[in-house]
């Protein structure tokens, strides 16, 4: 009986299931962390008004096109292929195997790094030419205005977005199997392996998933919510 | 008295499209300067050059006696002595209401929280809008946001403030309540220069009417001149059909 055989399995092994969905979550945590934080960086610089002229304006288009080229190459490639040429690359260049939990999160990373930095950009270009132009009115520099009027309200406007990545993140990181790192998908398979209960196992690791990305939904809907503040607003009767 | 903003040979272009051309113009210490004209004839943009929004394409700003062309100069700095108020208000829509007159005088004129505080709420009370400092510009009605607007840049304790069609965005039971506190800033001695289409506005309050069309300068003078006895052919055209309406 299957039923049974998930019980059994369950019981037997929850600590190495606890375990890959831990080392899952980390992954998905610090790569969407680090990614989404590379993705601000890239989406400021992207979003600079080019300079009318000079060495600036040169500097401004060279950077812009290697930022392109960096999006574009982990858009546009499978994570799973990234992995195999960043690791198993890195051991042939420098000849060292780099530990896997450190290479599985500095994949996650950059490329979430890719595709958060397209949501930064569309995130401050969506933001109304008015919030621009009445900070710089006021006497406001571009740096001023794009961290105390413009980034809080795109971050503000992609917070769903974001929160979606660290979803695909949470699921993706199973692809991970390949360079051998203990997160979820690998431990099941390994499980599985031992008793050949694969139906039982999977069973289990997609109620796992499951847990993780619904609990993870909820509480970005609280923190958004949270973010917008009360509908209504006190008068204020005070005397100043 | 003295010369506030001076403008000289002014002209902007974007790309092959000519907006402005040979504008010649100045702005005295509390005077109140009224540019009208129809849609389309520049005024936003000769405004916008004024704070620079918008790079003139050549001719001269002269503030204070210093040109702000000069590459040397500090635009930044220069624009904090400009309180701005757009046809859209533009409220910063991450603060609520107290913020946004705060926000400026703190981080760019380093004032304390409680000074910063003190003077948002003078002007917030002067615009009548005390009650809403909690409020976030979205819970606000249009004339509310634009008097919010005003107290904004007023918090910056501008030497001059630029209006570009204030009440243009605004419903028309929202327009008089705009007009009145502009009418008393006009007579508090503020120096101000304003974009309007409300012409009872201009006559009533302003020192000198700037008629621009298809960015000239047509004709400029007091408003009893411009109103009453026009001497340019395009002015009498221009009042006839807006005052028509
Ligand atoms: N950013 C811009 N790029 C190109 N043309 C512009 C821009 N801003 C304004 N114009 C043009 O300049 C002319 C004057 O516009 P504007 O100053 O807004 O007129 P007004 O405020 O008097 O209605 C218009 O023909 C308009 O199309
Ligand atoms: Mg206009």
């Amino acid at each position: 009986m299957s039923f049974e055989w998930i019980i059994r399995i369950a019981t037997e092994n929850w600590p190495l299931f606890l375990r890959g969905a831990g080392i899952t979550l980390l992954i998905a945590i610090i790569g969407t962390i680090i990614g989404a934080f590379i993705g601000l960086v890239i989406g400021v610089i992207r979003t600079i008004p080019e300079p009318e002229r000079g060495l600036k304006k040169i500097l401004l288009k060279v950077t812009n096109f290697i930022l392109a080229c960096y999006i574009e190459f982990f858009r546009g490639t499978p994570m799973m292929v990234q992995a195999m040429v960043i690791y198993y690359g890195s051991a042939l260049a420098f000849g060292v195997d780099i530990d896997k939990l450190w290479a599985a999160i500095i994949i996650v990373s950059i490329n979430t790094g890719a595709y958060m930095a397209e949501i930064v950009r569309g995130g401050i270009i969506s933001i109304d030419k008015g919030q621009f132009e009445a900070a710089h009115a006021i006497g406001m520099n571009h740096f001023q205005t794009m961290t105390t009027i413009v980034l809080p309200q795109a971050i503000r406007n992609i917070l769903p977005a974001t929160g979606n990545e660290f979803i695909i993140n949470i699921k993706d990181t199973s692809v991970l199997n390949v360079i051998a790192v203990s997160e979820l998908f690998f431990t099941t398979n390994s499980i599985a392996g031992s008793n050949f209960r694969y139906f039982e196992a999977f069973s289990i690791a997609c109620l796992l998933y499951l847990v993780m990305t619904f609990t993870v939904t909820r509480i970005l809907r609280y923190m958004e919510r949270k973010l917008d503040g009360p509908e209504t607003y006190t008068m204020n009767q005070m005397q100043v | 008295m003295e010369k506030i903003i001076d403008v000289k040979h002014l002209s902007k272009s974007f790309g092959e499209n000519v907006v402005l051309r040979d504008i010649n113009f100045s702005v005295h210490k509390g005077e109140v300067v009224c540019i009208i004209g129809s849609s389309g004839s520049g005024k936003s943009t000769l405004l916008r050059c004024v704070n620079l929004l918008e790079t003139p394409s050549g001719g001269e700003i002269i503030y204070k006696g210093e040109n702000i062309l000069d590459d040397k100069h500090n635009v930044y700095k220069y624009r904090q002595k400009l309180g701005m108020v757009f046809q859209q208000f533009n409220l910063f829509n991450n603060f609520n209401v107290l913020k946004n007159c705060t926000i400026g005088p703190m981080k760019l004129l380093k004032r304390s929280k409680e000074e910063a505080e003190a003077i948002a709420m003078k002007y917030l009370k002067l615009v009548g809008m005390e009650q809403f400092i909690n409020a976030k510009p979205r819970q606000l009605s249009g004339g509310q946001k634009q008097r919010v607007a005003i107290a904004r840049a007023l918090s910056m304790e501008p030497d001059v403030m630029l209006f570009d069609e204030p009440t243009s965005a605004l419903d028309p039971e929202m327009v008089g309540e705009v007009l009145k506190v502009m009418k008393e800033l006009a007579n508090s001695g503020l120096t101000m220069l304003v974009v309007t289409h409300e012409m009872d506005f201009a006559k009533e309050v302003s020192d000198r009417v700037v008629f621009m069309d298809q960015g000239v300068i047509a004709e400029e003078g007091p408003p009893e001149q411009i109103f009453n006895n026009p001497h340019q052919e395009r002015t009498k055209e221009f009042l006839k059909r807006i005052l028509r309406r």
